[in-house]
């Protein structure tokens, strides 16, 4: 485990469980938490409980769905499911991210000017 | 943005879904940590070990909990829902600080906001008619003798209206109704009413249109036309019990057959705006042609042309006026009127300007005090309450979040206040609407309004603020460590926290004394009002309007030789005469001039009075010379006159005036006798020219029997009422009031305002007092063990008693000093409010000094007391 995580931007930890449940299909939040863990490397996740106010947060606005059901091993646990509306969204936050990223990639690999 | 909408809705759905929210998170959050478990136990892990790891990875179950409500609900709302529990909690468990609390802030609003009632009705509303600032008020304001220097006449009138081009219209009203001048009949004992009588485009230059029916017409405007009168609101309420079909019927006003054309609205009161502290009911029309012999009797309202300014107005008037002639028939009687031209909010309200804002800043001081008194009742508090801020600090809530809780509880203190506060301010703006008899304009029309509303709440939330905020930040920003060891019973501590507190009781201290001494000051100017001799003597006299037969000078005057014989034979009555007008009511004057000098010399004119032998024994007027006026005074025998000492002083200063000829209104006149001035218009105003002349020569314009008599008013009245009954069946049912009513009229809203400012006064003056016994008090108890150290050491009880009281009075001192200074420096602004009273008034000061300091010795002297009387083992072993 690294010794500090990252630090997430403003609805940086929403548009990661967007993007998992849409890759991932209905999950339940302990899934979707450890999906996030792993794909991550464990550098995002401060701890797995900060999932539930983005995932209130996510359902609040409709881009998600949550509903009761079963897991494999017979709990019974909460579902999430991406929305159409939370697929768009997700489609515009994506865009927004490659620019950004792009953008700073970019500025910040700027050689250094004069040189020695 | 839609999405966010919906989040706001469902935000606020979970907040009232509270419950349901958190057992279906609970259950989610357990499901996660069961599946975590199964999972490390699948990867090897004990049991034991798999749920620590689990949680681990979790990380703090309520933290979670925590994150979700805030990203779900309404957290500030919640912690605004926190607060107020905890505030209500906190208030409950200390009944006393709040009830005492409560008290103070209700009575502080309150007064606030009944005295906002008044100043927002009086002074910063426009007046109740069509775009008001346009209207003016056209009167002379260097009149000397009363209405009929301040008015004019029909024929000027007319002129004026065809040769000004700054009106749209110009309109007025017969300045000398006076109350009860009319009788309801035809039914029973005649009913007195008030009528006031207005030109036919009075309504229409003002903008007021009838709630009913509809205004006059030219026919009832013309001589021997119709009579026709509108009826006011309340008038109309009382009298007909508010039915819309009593227009268009004929009622009977003094016998004469009078149809009621129309219902004023509500809002308009004629009295409140034209003549404060009277009520009118009916209002007639001018008939302009009846009254154009009768000399000056309209008082003028313009409405000005839109564009044209009161300056511009004025310099038309100082050209137009002096041109207006006093009668179009009679030209050789000349010309030459003078014109003031102010607003006519001005002319109703500019006078009290002064003291509204006087008024106005007393309740704003109060206000202060309050605030300054509660802020240290809260800092007593805060100072018992440190241990349990800094156990909150300890257990993690933030400097904000402790200022945010005492603001609050402040806030729920004041808007209790302001709940107590609303209840005085309409019981009190009630009580003061009720008042006919205060000479206030508008008063009658003062409500706790939605502007008052907001004021309310306005002052309530500063008044929150202000004395929710010092506690506050004091709190929150002491020393963790050092509360939570402090035994709060300690005596290191105290010495900044007391600072403060002296701090508050002197500005409090001087507070009081700053309104303690403008209210010393306008008390005294009003008691020397009081003083003025008013040159009759209102006491053990009362008068009442009577209806006489006769229809000239013989007739009349047997009808009066038979009410005053009738009359002065009643047990209890020394005297009685009459007298057609009153001191300190309506003022009618006419041209006097010594004979045989140019008359234009002597425009004053002089005040008018037409009595009756007895009448100046009646009313208690002194005759310094010459002989009163008898009944062998006739029309037949030659005319004669009793003037004032002021007329005699002008006309033949240190001369004998007895037995010289002067002319009334043109008619030659002997001078029989010399009488006191008598202050016509007010006790505060100059003396102007007074003339009495028998009513037996000169026909009266009604009648006023005055009797002299040491029984009550009241108890007499009922024989008077059945003798004058019997006498004349057609007498109405008019009161016998006392002669000193006249006088508490006149000096009502001086009164008004010296009472007012005295009671808040008194009020600051025991928060002041209130303030010093908590702030002595309190030390003295934080002090316990020091003074029961210093008496075990061997001091004794006088000497703590001394320490206690020195130091008590340098706090009073301190405060009183400073505010005597600023009273010297405020006293010149309410100088122009005094009469014969200067703004540093030695005895006032003096006064309010003494009582300030005495009062500080009894709130020291209780809490001295109880410290002298300390037992130092007590002391000692308590802790």
């Amino acid at each position: 485990m690294p010794d500090s995580k990252l630090d997430l931007l403003q609805g940086t930890l929403d548009l990661m469980v967007l993007q998992t449940l849409a890759t991932m299909g209905t999950q339940h939040g302990y899934g979707i938490a450890r999906r996030i863990e792993q794909v991550s490397g464990n550098e995002v996740l401060l701890n797995q409980g900060t999932i539930y106010a983005s995932l209130v947060r996510l359902v609040q606005r409709g881009w998600i769905a949550s509903e009761w059901g079963v897991s494999d091993n017979n709990r019974k646990a909460k579902f999430y499911t991406i929305t159409k509306r939370g697929r768009k969204q997700l489609a515009e936050d994506t865009a927004y991210w490659a620019r950004l990223t792009a953008v700073m990639g970019r500025v910040m690999a700027m050689p250094q000017e004069g040189g020695e | 943005m839609q999405d966010f909408l919906r989040q706001g809705w469902e935000r606020v759905r979970a907040f009232f879904g509270k419950g349901e929210m958190d057992s279906d998170l609970d259950e989610e959050m357990r499901a996660h940590l069961e599946m975590a478990v199964d999972e490390n136990v699948r990867a090897g892990m004990t049991e034991d070990e798999a749920r620590r790891q689990a949680l681990i990875k979790f990380g703090g179950v309520q933290q979670a909990r925590e994150r979700h409500r805030a990203a779900r609900g309404l957290p500030f709302l919640d912690v605004l829902l926190q607060d107020l529990r905890y505030t209500f909690r906190t208030l409950k468990r200390d009944t006393g600080f709040t009830l005492i609390a409560v008290l103070i802030l209700g009575l502080g609003i309150g007064a606030n906001v009944a005295i906002f009632s008044v100043v927002d009705t009086i002074l910063l509303r426009p007046l109740p008619f069509h775009n008001p600032q346009r209207l003016v008020r056209i009167v002379d304001l260097t009149g000397k003798s009363g209405e009929s220097s301040m008015t004019y006449s029909v024929d000027a009138y007319d002129q004026l209206r065809a040769e000004s081009h700054s009106y749209q219209d110009v309109a007025g009203y017969f300045a000398f109704s006076t109350a009860d001048n009319m009788n309801l009949t035809g039914r029973g004992v005649p009913q007195p009413i008030t009528g006031i009588m207005v030109t036919g485009n009075f309504f229409q230059t003002l903008g007021v249109q009838p709630m009913l029916g509809r205004l006059f017409t030219r026919n009832e405007l013309a001589l021997n036309g119709p009579s026709a009168v509108l009826l006011e609101y309340s008038f109309w309420k009382r009298q007909y019990g508010g039915d819309p079909s009593i227009v268009g019927k004929s009622i009977e006003i003094d016998k004469q057959p009078t149809s009621v054309i129309g219902v004023l609205p509500e809002s308009f009161d004629f009295g409140a705006v034209f003549a404060p502290g009277s009520k009118v009911d009916v209002i007639a029309p001018v008939i302009e042609d009846q009254m154009r012999d009768w000399g000056n009797t309209l008082a003028l309202i313009g409405r000005l042309k839109p564009g044209v300014t009161i300056a511009s107005a004025q310099n038309e008037a100082n050209t137009l006026f002096p041109k207006l002639l006093f009668n179009a028939k009679h030209p050789e009687w000349g010309s030459g009127y003078k014109a003031n031209i102010i607003t006519l909010k001005d002319y109703v309200s500019g006078k009290l300007r002064r003291s509204l804002i006087v008024l106005w800043s007393a309740v704003g001081l109060i206000l202060l005090i309050v605030c300054v008194n509660l802020s240290n009742l809260l800092l007593a508090r805060a100072a018992s309450r440190s241990k349990e801020f800094a156990m909150r600090t300890a257990l993690g809530a933030g400097r904000v979040r402790l200022v945010r809780q005492l603001l609050t509880e402040s806030l729920v203190l004041s808007l209790a206040g302001a709940v107590l506060g609303l209840g005085i301010a309409y019981a009190v703006v009630d009580y003061m609407a009720h008042q006919g008899s205060i000479a206030l304009p508008l008063l009658s029309t003062v409500r706790v309004d939605g502007t008052a509303l907001s004021w309310t709440l306005l002052v309530a939330l500063t008044a929150a603020v202000l004395f929710g905020l010092a506690p506050g930040l004091k709190m929150s920003g002491n020393n963790l460590q050092d509360a939570l060891k402090d035994s709060g019973l300690g005596m290191s501590d105290g010495r900044k926290h007391e600072r403060m507190r002296a701090v508050l009781v002197v500005s409090e201290v001087a507070l009081a004394c700053v309104l303690l001494i403008g209210a010393g000051l306008l008390l005294r100017s009003f008691l020397r009002v009081l003083d003025v001799d008013l040159g009759f003597a209102p006491d053990h006299a009362a008068a009442i309007k009577i209806d006489y037969n006769g229809k000239n000078e013989s007739t009349i005057t047997q009808s009066f030789e038979e009410i005053l014989r009738r009359v002065d034979a009643l047990p209890g009555v020394e005297g009685a005469g009459i007298a057609d007008s009153l001191p300190l009511s309506w003022n009618r004057s006419w041209g006097l001039s010594p004979k045989g000098q140019d008359p234009r010399k002597f425009q004053q004119g002089s005040f008018v009075y037409m009595v009756t032998p007895g009448y100046l024994n009646a009313i208690g007027l002194r005759l310094t010379e010459g002989r009163d006026i008898t009944w062998s005074d006739t029309e037949k025998s030659q005319p004669v006159v009793i003037l004032n000492q002021e007329v005699a002083r002008q006309f033949w200063p240190g001369e004998d005036p007895i037995g010289r000829m002067v002319e009334v209104n043109q008619e030659d006149t002997r001078v029989v006798g010399i009488v006191d001035d008598v202050r016509q218009s007010g006790a505060e105003k100059k003396v102007g020219w007074q003339m009495y002349l028998p009513a037996m020569q000169r026909e009266p314009e009604g009648a006023n029997l005055v009797v002299r008599t040491k029984l009550p008013p009241d108890v007499l009245a009922g024989t008077i009422i059945k003798t004058l009954r019997e006498i004349n069946p057609a007498q109405p049912a008019t009161e016998f009031k006392p002669i000193e009513l006249l006088v508490e009229h006149a000096v009502s809203p001086r009164k008004f305002f010296a009472l007012l400012v005295s009671l808040f006064a008194e009020f600051g003056l025991l928060l002041a007092t209130l303030g010093i016994y908590g702030v002595i008090s309190y030390t003295v108890t934080r002090q316990t063990q020091e003074i029961g150290i210093r008496i075990a050491l061997g001091a004794t009880q006088g000497r703590v008693l001394r320490g206690v009281l020195t130091k008590t009075m340098r706090l009073a001192m301190i405060g009183i000093a400073a505010g005597t200074v600023a009273s010297l420096i405020l006293g010149r602004w309410i100088a122009s409010l005094l009469f014969g009273t200067k703004p540093t008034d030695l005895v006032t000061f003096a006064a309010t000094i003494g009582i300030m300091a005495f009062v500080a010795l009894i709130a020291g002297y209780i809490p001295a007391r109880r410290a002298s009387r300390i037992d130092p083992m007590v002391a000692l072993r308590t802790n």
